[in-house]
């Protein structure tokens, strides 16, 4: 988390530890917080303080949009292959269309917009998810195509969009605009694990997700996680501050990171051109291994990266990312993903490049 | 040391025994059955068991996933085994593929120095210097039966670390230790089969079921079975066929014809019985029994070893000749050979559906 986000949020575990929904002074303060933070986060967003709705994070987000469309409005779920599970796997619940991506891992505009021109009046599509950036191999999405294919096709759907990889690297005030519901995880963003946020436009009526209470005005009940929402705040108002140096520098990084990997083993496959990709992504495949093997020894060398999501036995599952992008198996066995942001270094850069190196020559051996 | 720990009380026992003696160990837990179970190896709740206890002991603890291997090398050959009228053994199976193959191979890439298990066998030196895949110390609870496939080379790579311990000196062990997977009850069954549905249900999803008729010995009609896929040599129950008289077991599986016979016990017993796909513990032993064929045989897995002869035909193929007519073996049955103390296995195959 950062510093900052920690500082914020721990007066409110301690002495300031009101239930903002009560009605004493002590209340009121904790109130005050909440909308302070709420104003802070519509700023960074470009929406009304109104418009945003504090959640348990991304995957609440993703799932009140999709299944709050469905069960207020009827019709059809649309999304892209290449989504994130909470995501993807709300749209195959309702029986919805999963529609195709490109080699890059965004969306398939004309795939999209053939799906939206089959929908017929009995059927019409509700709701439309697509992620804003790719959490696995960090390809950016056009937002403005898919908006403007979304508003001529399907006029009346919800165009919902998974910005949770965005936040970092992406000015949200340019993507929350073109949606009308946007699901972020403060724990992308140096904020705590546990706390999302989500912007529904006004206007636009989704079910509920959590009956109760009636707090975040009757669309999400639960009594407010106040220290995680201000730490959220702070840490998304650092993050929008300080968002365009550190893209350039993560970016240098990343870059160099990748180079130097490349420059000393062969049989690496950059998965997507970099024009594509936020700065915070490197996602490589190496022919010839597998990525279980090369996981365990990067960590044995103090390097802790991923490979694709994890079930729930905490084995690694095939990336249904790299199989909708057409990527063949001898690779994407091998894919790793390192991400970098704003703590990573460039001494940490060496230390990632030379156990990385040694680590692919060990499996190849 | 890799240890791979099934979230039972043997291989948890495995990886503290190991620990104790002072060795570096990471445990692993494989993946290997991503559908439906409710048993075995292969559930989350066994996956949160090994890791609980790799906690506990203070040591690393990884997951394979090796669903596509366990596919190919188990799942698929099992249901393509009753297609064919023969009776497989998945468990043997995967130790052959995953765990003493697929496991082992990527330990030494990753360079661990040797693969255990919490198996109840141990592997010895003998006078000659040769290892030994030896019994283990639990008469009741041995299996070396199933890890019969270890050749010299995977026998160098492998530790048993509680084949010398009774079961119940393993549980006291656990509970010396507090650990959660003390008192878990053995598994028992096929880890991708689940209770409820069963091995019916489980092949039914996959394969087609044959209707079989039924026969006497004399090719004479006596009944009719729904799946012929189902039937095992030796059994006696479902076959459609009234009570009274003398009992009657399947004695043949006729699979091209879709027939099965039917008779009296008598007609079950076998003089001999051919085993293909050996694997020898170490060659050396094909010259030794040369000179001196008998052999003590064992043909399931808590099966008594039975006395015969072996005549090798070639270092994949041997006859063994009972000293005594048996009952015949179902033809996929794992067959493994001890010496005349029954302590070493020799090696061991598959019984082959020759005649």
């Amino acid at each position: 988390m950062r510093a900052e986000a920690i500082e914020a949020m721990t007066p409110y575990l301690d002495h300031m530890y009101a239930n903002p929904s009560g009605s004493h002074r002590f209340a009121r303060e904790a109130r005050k917080a909440l909308d302070e933070a709420r104003d802070l986060v519509a700023e960074t967003l470009g929406c009304k303080p109104g418009e945003v709705v504090f959640t348990s994070g991304g995957t609440e987000g993703d799932n009140h949009a999709i299944l709050g469309a469905v069960r207020r409005l009827g019709g059809i779920a649309v999304c892209p292959a290449a989504e994130h599970h909470a995501v993807l796997h709300c749209v195959e619940h309702v029986n919805g269309v999963v529609v195709r991506v490109n080699n890059v891992g965004t969306v398939d505009l004309e795939d999209l917009q053939r799906v939206l021109e089959a929908a017929t009046e009995e059927q019409p599509i509700t709701v439309v998810s697509v992620m804003a950036v790719n959490n696995e191999v960090g390809s950016i999405t056009p937002m403005r195509d898919v908006a403007r294919i979304v508003r001529k096709y399907a006029p009346n759907a919800i165009l919902h969009t998974d910005a949770v990889q965005a936040a970092c690297w992406v000015d949200l005030r340019e993507i929350t605009p073109l949606v009308d519901a946007l699901s972020l995880s403060a724990h992308k963003f140096g904020g705590p694990k546990g706390v999302g946020v989500m912007v529904i436009k006004t206007g636009k009526n989704l079910e509920p997700l959590i009956f109760g209470g009636g707090q975040e005005r009757d669309r999400r009940s639960g009594t407010h996680n106040v220290s995680g929402i201000i730490a959220t705040a702070k840490a998304l108002e650092v993050t929008d501050a300080t968002r365009a140096e550190e893209s350039v520098r993560v970016t240098k990084l990343r870059d160099r990171l990748v180079d130097e990997i490349r420059a000393q083993v062969d049989g690496v496959l950059e998965t997507v051109p970099r024009e594509h990709r936020v700065p915070g992504v490197a996602h490589i495949c190496f022919s010839g291994l597998e990525n279980e093997a090369l996981l365990f020894l990067l960590d044995q060398a103090d390097v802790y990266a991923s490979a694709a999501s994890a079930c729930a036995s905490g084995a690694m599952e095939p990336s249904h990312v790299l199989e909708a992008m057409g990527v063949e198996r001898s690779w994407s066995n091998g894919a790793l993903r390192l991400s970098l942001g704003h703590t990573t270094t460039d001494a940490e850069i060496d230390l990632a490049v030379s156990a990385i190196v040694s680590a692919v020559n060990q499996l190849r051996r | 040391m890799l240890v791979a720990m099934s979230g039972g009380v043997d291989s948890s026992v495995a990886a503290a025994e190991l620990k104790a003696a002072g060795h570096e160990v990471v445990g692993v837990t494989m993946r290997l059955w991503g559908g439906e179970s409710d048993t075995g190896c292969c559930s989350v709740s066994d996956v949160d068991d090994a890791r609980r206890v790799a906690q506990q002991l203070d040591i690393d603890h990884l997951v394979f996933n090796f669903s596509d291997d366990f596919d190919k090398h188990v799942v698929a050959p099992y249901v393509q085994a009753h297609v064919d009228g023969i009776t497989p053994n998945p468990c043997i199976e995967c130790n052959r593929h995953l765990k003493f193959d697929r496991l082992s191979e990527r330990a030494r890439l990753l360079g661990f120095d040797a693969v255990a298990t919490g198996h109840h066998a141990r592997i010895e030196h003998d006078d000659e210097g040769i290892l030994r895949l030896t019994r283990g110390a639990d008469d009741a609870k041995d299996q070396s039966y199933v890890v019969h496939m270890l050749d010299q080379a995977e026998l160098a790579y492998t530790m048993f670390p509680v084949g010398h311990l009774t079961k119940a000196q393993v549980r006291e062990r656990a509970v010396e230790l507090g650990l959660r997977t003390a008192t878990k009850p053995d598994s028992q069954d096929v880890c991708f089969i689940s209770k409820t549905g069963g091995r019916e249900t489980f092949l039914g999803n996959r394969i087609p079921f044959r209707k079989a008729e039924v026969v006497n010995e004399d090719g004479s009609p006596a009944g009719k079975v729904e799946a012929l896929e189902l039937v095992t040599i030796g059994q006696r129950k479902g076959l459609g066929i009234p009570g009274g008289g003398p009992k009657q077991y399947v004695v043949d599986v006729d699979t091209p014809n879709a027939r099965v016979v039917i008779g009296e016990e008598a007609s079950l017993y076998r003089e001999s019985l051919i085993v293909d796909k050996v694997i020898w513990s170490d060659l050396r032993d094909i010259e030794r029994l040369l000179k001196t064929s008998d052999v003590l045989v064992q043909s399931s897995a808590h099966g008594n070893a039975i006395p015969a002869t072996v005549e090798i035909w070639n270092e994949f193929s041997v006859r063994v000749v009972w000293n005594e007519p048996q009952r015949r073996i179902a033809p996929g049955q794992t067959v493994v050979l001890y010496d005349m103390t029954n302590t070493h296995v020799l090696g061991g195959g598959i019984a082959s559906a020759k005649k």
